[in-house]
């Protein structure tokens, strides 16, 4: 949060000083006339679905009785589920090895791009961000045929070369096809945002550094990345809110691979199945919601954590 | 008259000089000082990585199913059959693809339209006018932009169960229609694109506020909108997890739903493997439209990311 607030603050800051301005009736009411129709969906297809499934997870759903008030005897169940479990350590596993790859790629390529040294930059920007523009159901799809033992490509091109393939579809390689997967969709996603940041960084300021003998890395290290550490950070909380919701890739991969991903493969994919398999509509939203808390603690962590190390620095 | 007049002259002596210090900074003629052969080719080489898939998919769709089985996959099968496959896949089920790829465009227009309508209005309230409450309503807005929204869709599912909404198209336009990002995103953009002064000197022509929203601020919103709405298309376009559980009736799906359920039957085999070509065919044709409208309003919203990262 404090990423978009610390900014919100300093507009804040400098709005008023700028136009000491009486609270004027007619604008109030206009502005509040302009808010109102957002704040009335958002109300309804935001905060009332949040605050009802809140009051259906306090309840069991028994044989005999019909429903019944459980208090949070379904977050406990939850807290004790191995199967839960099981999917946020996946996804957290998913979190430590695939965020951090595909942002030292996002940044490479936009720092790579934005140093102008490339020739035709502007065509290879467009063309790493076309992934993006892939839904994600037809990306893994591909992605489930390229890896695919019967026609796919990887596996003819390792014939090609006389090489047993490896299959990636196999329950040890299927986090790591995962992976590939969702790196293919969001590096030139993130590498876009991130190089919209650089190009705004005044060119003066390592103009200088650059006159003083500092080499390009250097230059990267210490002056670009720091320049453009928001937009890191936004970059940052998106994937890490990403890879717990992680749910199409691994559902639609299920359908090829289905003894690789389970039911519980992850804790969305868990809570689906036991809303429309189980039909355990009650647990399902007490599950939805502690993942809901647990990624807004996550990403909360980390930016605190990244606004004290500004704050250090 | 003479106060617009002035203000005018001045937003442009302004923009004037934002344009010459801009040039100033970025020093074009150095542009193609010092060119780096290595990382060109680094760079290009990567580039097979992003490109190799979709070209495999393009042949792919030239191919029946038994070259698909047997013939290399970055080269054209023993037979053109790209003309075959884009009519087996506009007939097959009764051309139910059709209604898929109709569903897909009502969904996603509606929603992005809608959403960018309500997050414009809002982004331009929140940035241009000050008011009691305005602090409370913008955190709660920043607040949900955090929220995940799978982890909404379940409960929004367990709603609409209760109001009988699921299994209609309302059931995936209504959840879109909220992007508190797209608010986020029109209040940094309006912060920085409309002038304060620019909307006193319309108040003293006389203008009413819904009038200035709807001609000064619209324009000169543009680029943020175009942003907005090309990123809620993307979103609603590509969505696969609202739709799946939403909807039962085949002919509601949108192409990521029915596409899912066409891969799944293919791969389950037993002799559906016919539906291979059709089900690869079927993912192109869906995924040319957002590429070409990247492509084509690639100025626009290029711009609005650039606002939208620096600021956010």
């Amino acid at each position: 949060m404090t990423v978009l607030s610390n900014r919100a603050r300093a507009a804040r800051a400098s709005g008023p000083a700028r136009t000491p301005r009486r609270l004027d009736g007619a604008q109030t009411r206009a502005a509040w006339v302009l808010i109102a129709p957002f704040l009335l969906i958002f109300a309804a297809m935001f905060l009332a679905p949040l605050l009802y499934s809140a009051y259906l997870s306090l309840f069991t759903s028994q044989l005999v009785g019909g429903e019944v008030f459980s208090g949070l005897a379904n977050y406990v169940r939850a807290l004790q589920d191995p199967s839960f479990w099981a999917g946020l350590g996946r996804v957290g596993l998913f979190l430590f090895i695939q965020v951090p790859i595909m942002l030292v790629a996002s940044i490479g390529f936009a720092l790579a791009l934005d140093s102008k040294r490339v020739r035709g930059g502007k065509v290879a920007r467009l063309l790493i961000f076309v992934p993006y523009a892939v839904p994600s159901v037809v990306a893994t799809l591909m992605w489930g045929y390229l890896y695919g033992t019967d026609f796919g490509l990887i596996t003819q091109i390792f014939q090609a070369l006389g090489l047993q393939a490896p299959d990636l579809l196999s329950p040890q390689n299927i986090l790591g096809s995962t992976m590939n997967i969702v790196c293919w969709e969001f590096i030139g996603y993130n590498m876009i945002i991130l190089y919209a940041a650089l190009r705004a960084v005044p060119e003066d300021i390592y103009e200088a550094a650059e006159i003083d003998g500092a080499g390009q890395f250097r230059v990267a290290w210490s002056i670009k990345l720091p320049a453009i550490r928001q937009a890191l950070l936004l970059t940052l909380i998106f994937s890490i809110i990403g890879s717990f919701q992680l749910f199409n890739e691994p559902n639609l991969l299920a359908n090829i691979a289905p003894n690789s991903i389970g039911t519980d493969f992850t804790p969305n994919l868990y809570a689906y199945n036991v809303a429309f398999r189980n039909q355990e509509i009650n647990y399902a939203a007490a599950i939805a919601f502690l993942l809901g808390i647990i990624i807004m603690i996550v990403s909360f962590v980390v930016q605190t954590a990244a606004n004290r190390k500004e704050r250090q620095a | 008259m003479s106060a617009t007049a002035t203000v005018r002259t001045q937003d442009a002596g302004a923009s004037a000089t934002r344009r010459r210090t801009g040039t100033r900074r970025r020093k074009p003629i150095e542009r193609g000082r010092r060119r780096s052969t290595l990382l060109t080719i680094f760079v290009w080489i990567s580039l097979i990585y992003f490109l190799v898939p979709l070209l495999w998919l393009f042949i792919s769709t030239t191919k029946d199913n038994s070259d698909l089985f047997s013939t290399f996959g970055l080269w054209f099968g023993n037979s053109f059959q790209f003309f075959a496959n884009i009519g087996n896949l506009f007939t097959f089920q009764g051309g139910v693809f059709w209604q898929w790829a109709l569903n897909t465009v009502i969904y996603a227009v509606v929603s992005a339209v809608g959403a960018t309508a309500l997050a414009t209005a809002c982004g331009y309230a929140l940035a241009k006018y000050r008011f009691r409450g305005r602090s409370a309503v913008f955190s709660l807005i920043l607040g949900s932009i955090m929220v995940p929204l799978t982890a909404l869709a379940i409960p929004t599912y367990l709603l609409f169960a209760d109001m009988n909404l699921t299994d209609t198209m309302w059931a995936i336009i209504l959840p879109s229609l909220v992007s508190p990002f797209g608010v986020y995103l029109m209040r940094v953009y309006a912060m920085d694109a409309v002038d304060d002064s620019l909307l006193e000197a319309a108040r003293i022509d006389g203008a009413s506020e819904y009038r200035i929203f709807g001609t000064i601020g619209i324009r000169l919103l543009g680029p943020g909108i175009v942003t907005v709405l090309l990123f809620q298309l993307v979103a609603t376009w590509n969505n696969y997890f609202l739709p799946l559980i939403m909807l039962n009736t085949p002919s509601l799906f949108p192409v990521t739903v029915g596409l899912a359920q066409w891969q799944a039957t293919a791969s389950a085999g037993g002799g559906a493997q016919v539906l291979f070509s059709t089900v690869l065919t079927g993912a192109f044709v869906s995924i040319i439209p957002l590429i070409v409208a990247f492509l084509f309003l690639q100025r626009y919203w290029q711009s609005g990311i650039a606002t939208g990262s620096v600021k956010g």
